[in-house]
């Protein structure tokens, strides 16, 4: 039985100063996915996510979160993990402050105080991932993988439908991104995760489904990488070195690196 | 101190620069971790067009601050996502542009202005009392507006993105925002004068900065720091016979020189060395 479609996206344009940046993109992100969209630096991803949480607009196309035209009431079931190296780590705010302020989205109006909901479920997501010893240390004590989680636990607290993460392996060492994808793999259990990277190599053996934007996007609807879809994706031939049918290691031979 | 107090100009400037300090506090640490110290610079520095506005116009100048600044941070508000320009240059066209309005204003005034230079440099001393009971209010309202509205400006201030995402009208906050700007500066004018106004509002804040890892720790430990620092260097400017605004400011900068230095000191302490070959 097919999952219902929870991110839809319909022939999705995006230019910014006379720069394609999306070319008619199409993206179908059901119930229970882990997906994961790998693509080259600049090649839209970031902004494919922005126009997805409505924070950059779309030239043309349209948006559906949960069958609806998106609006701020599908926008707030997500659960948006943005890249930590873009955060201010130096702001004064204790782990389960920052947490804590994954709840705003849940209160109305203007004025909006937290409620004991608010701390209990702020203690879930500090215990599911396994950081709440961390409570009440300030962020800017934290390391790479540590600010990750973090992050994750923000988006967690306001008890998501779908979360979204965006390069969550940048900067960290590969035993954490390891661990991480791990982390991931048992969140994807009871959520559904859209996570863009280009880090091709661990992508396949964890999630569900795998796409390769590019300014348009390549939908495969498996979680199978081919040779065709990364060497239209990157635009020059790649050679997949395989570890039995599974992609596991990519080198591209650029025009002026034979 | 006992023989000083004895004055009732100086117990209203004790009371204005003790008042002030919380302004500074909480508006000050805000400000700094949101990084507009130049938004507030802007803002500062257009009020001196509102206060020759008011001699031209032949009302009390802190008048025509108030309304004054509170207009310029509503256009800076309405300008900063459309004008398509560096904030900053947006921000230098506002802070030029106002001073030089309020000259015009002036030299379009018949007549002496008498107390130009302490709308400039500051006078504590000077406070009317008629302006204690105005800095008390607007620090009521400051306190009051922040302490109700704090879970949502403190999510809005550690991430725009994502405080917008979960449905806060970030826009409307941010006018807010620039508006307790504006009203602390005209609190913080009659202190310390338009040119110091903006050291005022973000030493308090950058002293304490280290040694608080919340944003409320920050804001109770700015205004501490603010009222030390007014309230000595307002002593000291009546034993010495100087003036108000630039002791006050002067006691700040050395206290965050100091701070600067046992940051490094701390810092080498804990970095261990590297040994080269």
């Amino acid at each position: 039985m097919e999952n219902s479609p929870v991110i839809e996206v319909r022939n999705v344009n995006v230019n910014f100063q006379n720069q394609l940046i999306l070319d008619n993109v199409n993206l179908v992100v059901r119930k229970g996915d882990f997906y994961a969209i790998i693509g080259p630096n600049g090649a839209g991803k970031t902004t494919l996510i922005r126009v997805i949480l409505g924070l950059t607009p779309a030239n043309s196309g349209e948006i559906f979160l949960f069958g609806k035209p998106a609006s701020l009431e599908g926008r707030i079931r997500i659960g948006y993990v943005p890249q930590h190296q873009m955060f201010d780590f130096t702001f004064p705010i204790t782990i389960r402050e920052m947490v804590l302020t994954g709840r705003i989205g849940k209160k109305p109006g203007l004025i909006r105080r937290y409620k004991d909901e608010d701390y209990h479920a702020v203690d879930t997501a500090l215990s599911r991932l396994s950081i709440k010893f961390l409570e009440n240390r300030p962020i800017s004590d934290l390391s790479g993988g540590e600010r990750q989680r973090v992050l994750i636990a923000r988006a967690l607290a306001g008890d998501p439908d779908i979360l979204i993460l965006d390069e969550p392996t940048v900067y960290v060492d590969t035993p954490t991104e390891e661990h991480f994808y791990e982390l991931l793999s048992i969140l994807s259990k009871s959520i559904t995760i859209l996570m863009i990277t280009h880090d091709i190599g661990v992508v396949s053996r964890h999630v569900t489904h795998v796409a390769c934007l590019n300014r348009r996007l390549y939908q495969h609807d498996t979680n199978h990488l081919t040779a065709d879809m990364l060497a239209k994706t990157y635009g020059c031939p790649v050679d997949l070195i395989t570890h039995g049918d599974v992609p596991h290691r990519v080198l591209a031979y650029h025009g002026d690196k034979p | 101190m006992i023989e000083a107090l004895g004055y009732e100009f100086f117990r209203s400037a004790l009371a204005a620069g003790i008042l002030s300090s919380i302004v500074c506090g909480i508006i000050g640490s805000y400000v700094v971790v949101k990084h507009m110290i130049s938004v507030a610079g802007g803002i500062s520095h257009a009020a001196f067009g509102g206060i020759g506005l008011g001699y031209f116009l032949g009302v009390d100048p802190i008048a025509g601050a108030f309304w004054f600044t509170l207009g310029v941070a509503t256009l800076i508000w309405g300008l900063i996502d459309r004008a398509r320009q560096h904030i900053d240059t947006l921000i230098g066209a506002f802070w030029a542009g106002g001073m030089a309005f309020g000259i015009l204003c002036l030299s379009l005034t018949p007549g002496y202005t008498p107390d130009l230079f302490s709308y400039l440099f500051g006078n504590i001393l000077l406070v009317p009392s008629g302006h204690l009971t105005l800095i008390a209010f607007l620090c009521a309202v400051v306190v009051g507006l922040v302490a109700l509205l704090y879970p949502a400006l403190q999510a809005i201030a550690f991430d725009q993105e994502y405080a917008s995402i979960s449905g806060l009208p970030t826009r409307i906050f941010n006018l807010l925002v620039l508006l307790l700007i504006a009203v602390s500066v005209v609190v913080l004018i009659q202190i310390v004068g338009i040119i110091l106004v903006i050291a005022l509002l973000t030493l308090p804040a950058a002293i304490i900065r280290p040694f608080s890892n919340t944003l409320k720790g920050m804001m109770i430990g700015a205004t501490l720091t603010g009222m030390f620092i007014t309230t000595t260097g307002i002593y000291l400017s009546w034993i010495f016979d100087v003036p108000s605004g630039s002791t006050i400011i002067l006691l700040g900068v050395t206290l965050y020189f100091l701070v600067l230095c046992y940051k490094e000191v701390i810092f080498r302490v804990k970095t261990p060395k590297v040994h080269s070959e």
